[in-house]
């Protein structure tokens, strides 16, 4: 469980994260929604400690980040595991040496465990038979699930991924949602996913914080955020034409 | 202003380089790569222009040499004095500055684009000794590009003076050991290692703080190789002056 209290985080005066309270449950896909330029990316650095907040606290299982010493920090890192946007993936190395990369860096298993480890979770993503392709020979499809195993191998507590879906057609991006959504749950993993596309907010939203101008304006599940009357969620919920037919239809009772 | 904290920035990257050190066996790996690509990688380009660089000051000093008081020994003379002096260590090192230079900053730029260094931060990993203290480790080998250098020009300007037929063999021999000094020798490779820190630290510095897309990595790529070299030049007075005035 990762718990932020009454964070706030700010660049050259200017405040973007206005005192934010918010529970990420451990087991669940806790889905950050927001326009661009709502906070949701700067929330996300806060909590990888990659940016200072200036007030507030974020506890991991109880405990706050800035109460760890530099040694507990690299330590909490190596439980966590990251999906960047674009997948950043290591482009001089091979699927199975990017999968590889933190179980090189972080343990001292022999290679033939290593590989064992590796091609375990290749398997789970679908994705064993590539080990020995470059990422500029695979799909963005694919690129996203090396990352995903790559984020994965080291089995860690807590998952943060920053926009998983872009970039990737509506059938991969389901694909790629359903599986973080079962690793979380396997795995019993705390899974943060920053995200603006309504379709992953209706597969995967089992909780859900919706960010606006740094200010957390309304928390729920996917089955209520297509309910809330809240005008400052529908305005962003229905700026897509295709929820806004869905739901005149629903009005309509069709 | 600006000035004055890229200059801190660069030092203060310079200890972040030295500061936590990523795991022995990963690292031994990346300086074997680092050695594969910034000095195996450079050689060939490096001998072509050693050969034929060291052929032109050879022919450039014979042809005019019109005088026929000054011995034809002045053109082997003349060729090892420059070529040791200053073709070898400081243009090469121009050179490397283009090539090796922008390699390393368009190679983290890179990185830096596609996030791949907020990755390594994410894991815990010292991204500044992760990518650049291999690369400071690979180019303490560049002194031997240098004397591959000095040979092959030297082997160049032979070639040229005397299949040329400026000079004949024994002469040419005779003015290239005419008044060698070999403490030359050590200015050129105290001059070489300074410059092999300038070309591994200022590329990567411009490539690890850059900001922006892939247009901002050619961007970073060519101020890396103006800046690289305007120290190299600056650097080479410093030197220069310090060692042999």
């Amino acid at each position: 469980m990762i718990e932020i209290k009454n964070l706030h985080k700010g660049f050259g005066g200017e405040e973007i994260l206005k005192g934010i309270d918010y529970v990420f449950e451990t087991g669940k896909t806790n889905l950050v929604i927001g326009q661009s330029g709502s906070g949701k990316s700067v929330l996300l650095k806060c909590m990888l400690g990659l940016f200072k907040p200036e007030e507030g606290t974020i506890e991991y299982d109880g405990t706050a980040y800035s109460s760890f010493t530099d040694e507990e920090q690299r330590e909490l890192r190596k439980e966590v595991g990251m999906l960047f946007q674009g997948g950043a993936l290591f482009d001089s190395m091979t699927v199975e040496e990017n999968v590889m990369f933190p179980l090189r860096m972080f343990t001292k298993q022999r290679k033939r465990e290593l590989k064992t480890r590796v091609a375990e979770v290749l398997k789970r993503v679908n994705l064993d038979g590539n080990e020995n392709k470059y990422p500029a020979e695979i799909s963005g499809g694919m690129q996203k699930r090396v990352a995903i195993a790559r984020a994965i191998v080291n089995k860690p507590k807590y998952l943060f991924c920053d926009e998983p879906n872009s970039g990737l057609d509506p059938t991969t991006a389901t694909i790629i949602d359903k599986l973080i959504q079962e690793l979380t749950r396997e795995n019993n993993i705390t899974t943060v996913i920053i995200t603006h596309d309504m379709n992953s907010v209706l597969e995967i939203g089992e909780n859900i914080a919706f960010l606006k101008d740094g200010v957390l304006a309304w928390k729920g599940d996917k089955s209520q955020i297509f309910k809330t009357e809240d005008k400052t969620v529908t305005d962003f919920v229905y700026s897509s034409d295709l929820f806004k037919k869905v739901r005149d239809a629903q009005l309509k009772g069709y | 202003m600006s000035y004055v904290h890229s200059i801190g920035e660069y030092f203060l990257m310079i200890k972040g380089v030295f500061g936590r050190m990523t795991k022995r066996s990963v690292l031994k790996e990346l300086i074997f790569k680092e050695i594969d690509e910034l000095i195996i990688g450079s050689l060939g380009i490096v001998a072509f222009i050693s050969f034929f660089i060291g052929g032109v000051v050879a022919i450039q000093t014979a042809l005019n040499l019109n005088n026929p008081l000054i011995p034809k020994t002045l053109i082997a003379f003349a060729a090892r004095q420059s070529i040791i002096l200053e073709f070898a260590p400081t243009f090469i090192s121009i050179i490397m500055a283009g090539k090796v230079g922008s390699f390393i900053t368009s190679s983290i730029g890179s990185m830096r684009v596609t996030e791949q260094i907020d990755a390594l931060e994410v894991m815990g990993i010292n991204s500044l000794n992760y990518l650049i203290f291999p690369k400071i480790i690979a180019m303490l080998t560049y002194p031997f590009v240098i004397a591959i250098s000095m040979f092959l020009g030297i082997i160049g300007a032979y070639a040229a003076a005397v299949f040329g037929g400026f000079v004949g063999n024994d002469l040419f021999l005779t003015g290239l050991q005419d008044g060698f000094e070999g403490f030359h020798i050590v200015y050129a490779f105290i001059k070489t290692f300074i410059f092999a820190m300038i070309l591994a630290t200022i590329p990567a510095y411009h490539g690890y703080y850059m900001k922006g897309g892939a247009l901002e990595v050619g961007h970073a790529s060519t101020t890396a190789f103006v800046w690289t070299s305007v120290v190299l030049i600056i650097t080479n007075y410093i030197v220069t002056q310090l060692l042999l005035s």
